[in-house]
């Protein structure tokens, strides 16, 4: 899933200080797994904001309201009068969403949130990055454990000098992508695969291709 | 084997004589006149001097420009080169300006993390890793081509060296990376800096025993210490360093003011003993910002005259 942090109430409001009409904009799917960007947390933002207002003394209306996905179209319907309503919507969802709805909606949108990384639940309020998004897995050749994701240096062919007891030369708090990957091989019984050489690269699949696109002719309307 | 390459430090390795190269770190500024210096201290102890690139992230005059006023005083540079900040555009592109000076050493390697240097905010580009980069440069030079398929004319003929930290973790693959360096085309290799020396006897008797040291030449690293003070900072704040508490003890059981003397000691006993070593084909000596202490180090390690080839 996206994992999103929202950003301080201060960079908020000077987004939306401007406006009359506020429209806080939850998007409860990704986002409302990291607790972030959801609609009770678009709520809950909406009445920081509102206090935020009196404090400044500035006369501004803020709502809130919330869809499944920001990122998809069928689900504006529902939320069609509010956000007509409002001159200005501040979107909790990712930055995929706010552009999204950007483009739906001529009227200011603004990112609630800054969009971290594409990540997994470990534990109860831990969100961890997994995936970048390169276009061309590799995980069948490590083990399942990606380094482009988790090496700080997204080395392709084993750990940099600085791998430390199972950490990465960056943080202690951090694990070392290699070491995970060589656990796993062991575990596997398949370290000869180690000495294989990755290949370089084709990076054209990443975000150096320029911007990315799927198309599935055969489930167009 | 004969040499592949006109490199001097190759052709001394291939003679048989144990090769000694040591380092200098360019200045933050453009003045060259810091490099130039320091090469001159040490230029007749070593037979190659390998210049850093922006070590430890940290932005410098550039490690080619420096290469090519070593190569002007007629000095044997060992160009290192880092996949941190160049993609495989400007890393090509970089091989063969150094190739148009007839630089004729290369060391591949992937480079601090930027977090450690001064633009922590920058990005890091590793389009290609340190052993894809060795496989780029043998691809240039032995096959005349670039990494895209063109052909090159006048291909780089460089010597391709590799680092490797017999003491970084997990251990179980120190070997294993060591031959995956190999295969990837590494022709030399200088390792970390070495205080514990069981533990690098004991990777050096694993890949002799793989036959590795008759596929690539290892230089040992070795790095004197200033004081006892800076074996504690290398031991507990240097990643993937290996300092014994017997070396820090040493140090700090001797008098501040003759610590520096009692570092050099370690370096050169070290050298003597590593000398013995089957596998070792050589030393590479980082005093860092302590060049004029290379001569006495190579002197007392019977390591001098240096071979003329």
């Amino acid at each position: 899933m996206i994992v999103g942090e929202q950003k301080p109430i201060e960079e908020l409001w000077e987004s939306i200080k401007g406006h009359q009409k506020v429209l806080v904009f939850g998007c409860n799917t990704c986002v409302a797994v990291c607790q972030q960007g959801g609609n009770k947390e678009a709520e809950i933002l909406a009445s920081l904001l509102r206090m935020k207002a009196t404090q400044e003394g500035v006369e501004m209306e803020i709502q809130d309201s919330g869809i499944e996905r920001q990122c998809e179209h069928e689900f504006f319907e529902k939320a069609e009068g509010r956000i007509q309503w409002a001159d200005a919507v501040l979107s909790t969802a990712c930055g995929i969403g706010v552009q999204f709805m950007a483009e739906k909606y001529a009227k200011p949108v603004y990112p609630g949130l800054n969009t971290t990384f594409l990540g997994a639940v470990e534990k109860l309020g831990h969100y961890v990055e997994r995936c970048q998004a390169c276009g061309q897995c590799i995980l069948a050749a490590t083990g399942g454990i990606c380094p482009i994701a988790r090496c700080a240096k997204r080395l392709l062919n084993g750990p940099c000098g600085g791998s430390t007891k199972g950490h990465c030369e960056i943080n202690k708090d951090v694990p070392c992508a290699w070491q995970l990957i060589v656990d796993r091989l062991q575990q596997l019984n398949l370290m000869e695969r180690y000495e294989d050489l990755a290949p370089i690269k084709n990076w054209s699949t990443d975000r150096a291709g320029g911007p990315r696109k799927l198309v599935r002719e055969d489930v167009q309307l | 084997m004969s040499a592949k390459t006109p490199s001097r430090l190759e052709k001394i390795l291939r003679a048989g004589h144990l090769a000694v190269t040591s380092e200098c770190g360019p200045p933050r500024g453009s003045d060259p006149k810091e490099i130039v210096h320091k090469a001159e201290m040490i230029k007749n102890h070593v037979d190659a001097i390998n210049i850093t690139d922006n070590q430890t992230s940290v932005c410098r005059l550039c490690s080619l420009a420096s290469c090519i006023h070593l190569k002007q005083l007629g000095l044997e540079p060992v160009l290192q080169m880092v996949t941190r900040d160049r993609n495989r555009i400007a890393l090509q592109s970089d091989i063969l300006g150094a190739a148009s000076w007839d630089i004729h050493n290369i060391l591949c390697l992937s480079g601090d993390h930027q977090s450690f240097g001064d633009s922590p905010q920058g990005q890091n580009v590793h389009d290609l890793d340190s052993l894809q980069l060795l496989q780029t440069v043998r691809k240039m030079r032995d096959e005349g081509k670039f990494l895209g398929g063109d052909d090159i004319k006048r291909p780089p003929a460089m010597f391709v060296g590799a680092a490797a930290n017999p003491f970084a973790d997990p251990f179980e693959i120190r070997v294993p990376r060591l031959a995956k360096k190999v295969k990837a085309g590494a022709e030399f290799i200088q390792t970390q800096c070495i205080y514990n020396l069981e533990k690098f006897e004991l990777w050096m008797r694993q890949l002799v025993d793989r036959g590795l040291h008759e596929q690539v030449y290892i230089l040992a690293g070795l790095t004197p210490m200033k004081s006892a003070g800076m074996a504690r900072y290398m031991k507990n704040r240097v990643p993937g360093m290996d300092v014994p508490d017997a070396v820090v003890k040493r140090l700090a059981d001797t008098p501040k003011d003759k610590q520096a003397e009692e570092g050099i000691k370690i370096c050169i006993e070290s050298i003597q003993r590593l000398k013995e070593v089957k596998g070792v084909a050589g030393f590479h000596i980082m005093a860092i910002e302590w060049e004029e202490k290379v001569p006495g180090i190579v002197e007392a390690a019977g390591l001098y005259p240096r071979p003329s080839v």
